[in-house]
């Protein structure tokens, strides 16, 4: 399983990219493994609140749908439209299909690093 | 197969109508319909073996034993179709006078008195066209009830989380927020945390008896005690009726509002997904709220979920049924739906099927082969398609969602002991193939029409029509 | 008296052996005393087949059928071919449930996607689902499928069917949303009056053309004036007019609903009929309902299956947009057989003679005191003023088996003539109301 070092992670499995004030969200490919072949993302749209540990957006596989939870508290200031067209890229690509950018923030759910998160147990 | 647009020819047609006995009138242009109206052309004949190459590619009830867990899948009489299709029934308007329609009105009510009488209810409507519908309707009553006495703060609806999908959806759709709790160890509704769940703020719990595991809770009067002290109405779903009809009654359980699947319970044949109907049953302190057709009726209609007064045939074939079974027959049904159940239950848990729940069973069970996907990666999919090649359509797969690879079982009432023993040898057949060859079985069902479809693609690039290629 | 259960007393004592129980009353055994009933309940049954028939046929009796049907106002008089009959009745298609096991339902499938396809091409549009209930459960739907999150409010044309507009009332009422009536102005929605009502707030504006009066509406003209107020427009359609005029999709509608029954449904006192819902491709993830789609299976053999499936109840429970679980489908299918039937020509053929027909009796009843209060186009049908009150009229024409309209509460009455009416029965009508209305 791929856990980059260099970012961090919740324990819903949600990678979290901080750059700039500005925070990065999307699967990791544990969670997308898990999920199987994803055929819809429903996202936010630019300028909504998003809270910490709330959901902001969800997946859907064939014959299931989960929510995605928001690491941070603040406001969406990106969305990642490409995955409304392909959002397979999250099975390809799991660290490169981001979903929302998010600025403002005010608060944030506890994460992990890459080495607590590959400790952590993961129900299969 | 080909597509009936593949198998048209421009200028194949039938005669139906003489020509016009009237003068032409004028059609002003602009209001004209300017783009191609692309139909099929075909000949009667044509389309009578396109049709019925399609029906060849159909399992329906009449085809093969069809387990559908939460469908009640039972046989479709066929003097239920003659009486809907007399004529007497089929050419009146839905707007025609009182006097000129008395015999709609009296079907709609004998069905009322006798469905009344099933349900230990007060008063029915039949406007609601299938299940979810009359789940939604049945909400309304609850929500126009609280409201109407100015109890603004009832916000939540109570379901547990084995309901069926439909009840939490038709909650959200009236406003509710859905409070979910969960299931006790043996699967019936956990009374300390309906104690935790009810107050002030619940309008309603919903719940179907037995539940989707199959079990009778026999909990019930301290159910809906709770939820009554706690200001809110109960609510019944009425899938699982076929059960229980004839020998216990929702009214008597202590529901304020029932709806019924006739397309179910009442064996009126399903259609390959409808029409269906789905009643509304309430007590006499509901009634109040029933709808109407605010056309038909001149007035409002507050509660009014479609036009005119719902699927109307449908209600004459369950008319039709309750005739012929009577209340004794109902009874007997029921008792056989129940019977059959264990029966095929004791075959296949002897057989090595595990059981989520080992009880006495009401008109289904449920089969989790947790054990089997964990130890062979055999899932319930898995043997669920493998069945198929059995010619037997399988149980409702991976429901109710707080059982692990669930199939749930409901042989309905009209199977006889030899089917149920000709289809238990088929499931155990499925199972000893495997435990043998496990890998084997990803690839069922291996002699259908079409085999496993790419259901990914279907929904990652859904093509929902045909285009004709560019030629 | 029957059961059809095909299980004797010896089998079902076997049967209870098998199960270790003593009676069919030990099943029971979880039902509290006081719920338990001891006896069946009493009611009327326990019949023969052939008392069940007499009995059946004793209610059919007591209604009057009429042999001429000058009625509409959402129920459509037409003459279904007797093959339209047949095909659904077949007992394959008649007694399947939904098609969730694809393997053994691509008959069911494959007539779904044709039924999809064919509701596209009548209307105009790109994606169609499986159907709904009927046309005002349909419009329903689609009004609440066209809500966002920061647009809500639903604008209805008080020119729809009160059946409709009371449906739409009450789903709006139900999730706590609000709806407005736009008025009436000539027969027709009044367009200034909505351009006025439109805000940033509304999401959804229905209205019906040919609507309740019978009036086509500018649909092009409303289609604007919603896209510039960042609405949407959702129109409401009778199948057999969309063979004549201008389509919602040639219009710029962004959903097109209606109800079904016009093709192959008898009147039946009301239903079953068909819901249809239609709309541009980018709403097609917000229909409700099942969605039949194309694919291949494992051997790359064309397929058919119920798709988009995470949109629904069954996966999304209470965030799901709409609770829909069984739709028509054997309605949708008969719809299906009628255009396959009658083909384009057909089609039209129909729709002509509405349309010649209802112009007639419309030019006959003016011409005899009884005008329309409008001057718009319309297709079957038509309001007319009925000097002396609807009622003594009604049940003249009743004595020479005819339906008349419908009255409408406000002394007029609302006609509708099909390709039925024969010319001499017209006429004959018209004799009877100069008579009676005494002009």
């Amino acid at each position: 399983m791929n856990i980059p070092a260099e970012l961090r992670y919740t324990k819903t499995h949600e990678w979290i990219k901080e750059e700039n004030g500005i925070v990065t969200v999307g699967l990791s490919d544990f969670a997308q493994q898990e999920l199987g072949d994803l055929v819809f993302v429903n996202l936010p749209q630019v300028g909504d609140a998003v809270t910490a540990g709330e959901a902001f957006a969800d997946v859907e596989s064939v014959k299931a749908v989960s929510d995605v939870y928001s690491p941070v508290t603040g406001a969406v200031c990106e969305i990642n439209e490409a995955l409304l067209d392909a959002p397979e890229s999250i099975n390809q690509d799991p660290y490169g299909a981001w979903f929302i950018r998010v600025e403002n923030v005010t608060g944030t759910v506890e994460t992990l690093s890459a080495a607590e998160y590959e400790a952590m147990p993961k129900e299969g | 197969m080909k597509l009936i647009f593949e198998q048209s020819h421009p200028g194949h047609k039938s005669q139906f109508l003489p020509a016009s006995d009237v003068p032409a009138a004028a059609l002003p242009e602009e209001l004209a319909r300017k783009s191609a109206l692309d139909l099929p052309e075909l000949t009667e004949g044509e389309l009578a073996r396109h049709y019925e190459a399609l029906a060849q590619q159909v399992h329906g009830v009449n085809k093969g034993f069809y387990p559908l867990g939460s469908c009640t899948m039972k046989y479709n009489p066929r003097i239920d179709e003659d009486a809907a299709a007399l004529p007497g029934f089929t050419g009146v308007h839905p707007l025609q006078s009182e006097t000129t329609s008395r015999g709609c009105r009296e079907v709609l009510r004998q069905a009322e008195e006798r469905l009344t009488a099933v349900t230990g209810m007060d008063r029915m409507t039949f406007q609601p066209a299938a299940g979810a519908h009359g789940e939604y309707m049945g909400l309304l009553l609850i929500k126009a009830y609280h409201e109407r006495r100015g109890d603004k703060n009832r916000t939540k609806v109570i379901v547990p989380d084995a309901a069926h999908g439909t009840n939490p959806a038709s909650a959200a759709m009236c406003g509710y927020q859905v409070v979910s709790i969960p299931s006790d160890a043996n699967g019936l509704v956990d009374l300390e945390k309906l104690r935790e769940a009810a107050g002030p703020d619940t309008a309603a719990l919903m719940l179907t008896n037995p539940n989707t595991v199959g079990l009778f809770d026999p909990n019930i009067l301290e159910i809906t005690r709770i939820v009554h002290e706690a200001g809110g109405l109960c609510y019944y779903d009425g899938a699982n009726l076929n059960a229980v009809m004839g020998w216990a009654r929702p009214g008597d359980m202590g529901f304020d509002v029932v709806h019924l699947n006739l397309h179910k319970t009442f064996a009126t044949p399903h259609g390959g997904g409808g029409p269906g109907s789905g009643p509304v049953g309430c007590k006499a302190f509901l009634a109040g709220f029933l709808p109407g057709s605010a056309l038909a009726t001149g007035g409002e209609a507050p509660c009014q979920v479609r036009a005119f007064h719902g699927n109307f045939l449908v209600v004459v074939k369950a008319l039709a049924y309750l005739d012929t079974l009577g209340g004794e027959g109902i009874r007997e049904a029921a008792a056989q739906a129940v019977l059959n159940a264990n029966y095929l239950m004791h075959l296949l848990r002897d057989g090595g099927y595990p059981m989520a729940f080992d009880h006495t069973c009401m008109h289904e069970f449920v089969i989790t082969l947790e054990k089997l996907k964990h130890e062979k990666d055999v899932s319930a999919l898995d043997v669920a398609k493998a069945l198929l090649d059995h010619g037997m359509h399988p149980p409702t797969m991976y429901f109710p969602l707080i059982v692990h690879e669930a199939l749930m079982v409901e042989p309905t009432e009209t199977e006889s002991k030899e089917s149920l023993e000709a289809a238990a040898e088929s499931y155990l057949e499925v199972l000893a193939e495997a435990n043998e060859n496990p890998a084997d079985m990803h690839s069922r069902p291996l002699h259908t029409y079409v085999r496993r479809l790419d259901e990914v693609t279907a929904a990652r690039s859904p093509i929902v029509k045909y285009e004709a290629p560019i030629a | 008296m029957g059961s059809y259960v095909p299980v004797t007393p010896e089998e079902r004592r076997a049967m209870l052996e098998r199960v270790g129980l003593p009676s069919v009353e030990a099943l029971y055994a979880d039902v509290p005393e006081g719920v338990l009933l001891k006896e069946p309940p009493v009611f009327t049954g326990g019949f023969s087949e052939l008392e069940v028939r007499r009995h059946m046929e004793r209610l059919a009796e007591q209604n009057r059928v009429f042999s001429t049907i000058l009625r509409g106002a959402g129920a459509y008089d037409h003459y279904i071919p007797a093959i339209v009959r047949a095909i659904p009745a077949k007992e394959a298609f008649l007694t399947a449930y939904t098609p969730y096991q694809a393997e053994i339902s691509q008959g069911l499938l494959q007539s779904i996607f044709e039924y999809q396809t064919m509701i596209c091409r009548l209307t105009g549009m790109d994606v169609a689902n499986a159907s709904v209930y009927d046309g005002a459960s349909a419009a329903a739907e689609a009004c609440a499928m066209v809500r966002e999150r920061r647009r809500t409010v639903t604008l209805v044309s008080a020119c729809a069917h009160p059946d409709v507009i009371a449906t739409i009332r009450t789903y709006c009422w139900g999730s706590n949303h609000e709806m407005r009536l736009i008025p009436e102005k000539d027969g027709v929605t009044d367009l200034d009056a909505l351009r006025a009502a439109l805000d940033d707030q509304v999401s959804g504006v229905y209205l019906a053309s040919p609507n309740f009066l019978g009036g086509l509406e500018d649909v092009s003209a409303a289609a604007e004036i919603c896209h510039a107020a960042g609405a949407k427009l959702i129109v409401g359609a009778n199948p057999m007019a969309l063979a004549l005029f201008k389509t919602p999709g040639e219009a710029g509608a962004d959903v097109c609903v209606g109800d079904g029954q016009p093709l192959g449904m008898p009147l039946s006192y009301g239903g079953p009929y068909v819901g249809f819902m239609a709309a541009r491709a980018a709403l097609m993830r917000k229909l409700p309902g099942r969605i039949v789609g194309q694919t291949t299976d494992v051997d790359g053999k064309r397929a058919f299956v119920l798709t988009l499936q995470a949109r629904e109840q069954h996966i999304r429970r209470e965030k799901a947009g709409s609770n829909i679980c069984s739709n028509q489908a054997l309605c949708a299918l008969t719809a299906a057989c009628y255009l396959g039937a009658v083909g384009p020509d057909g089609l039209r053929e129909v729709a002509r003679q509405c349309y010649d027909k209802a112009h007639y009796f419309a030019e006959k009843l003016a011409s005899i005191g009884l005008p329309r209060r409008e001057k718009g186009p319309f297709f079957h049908e038509f309001a007319t003023e009925c000097p002396g009150g609807p009622e003594k009229m009604l049940v003249a024409l009743e004595e020479r088996d005819i339906l008349g309209g419908q009255p409408m509460g406000d002394g007029r009455v609302l006609w509708c003539v099909t390709e039925k009416a024969e010319r001499k029965r017209l006429d004959e009508a018209v004799a009877v109301i100069r008579e009676v209305t005494n002009l």
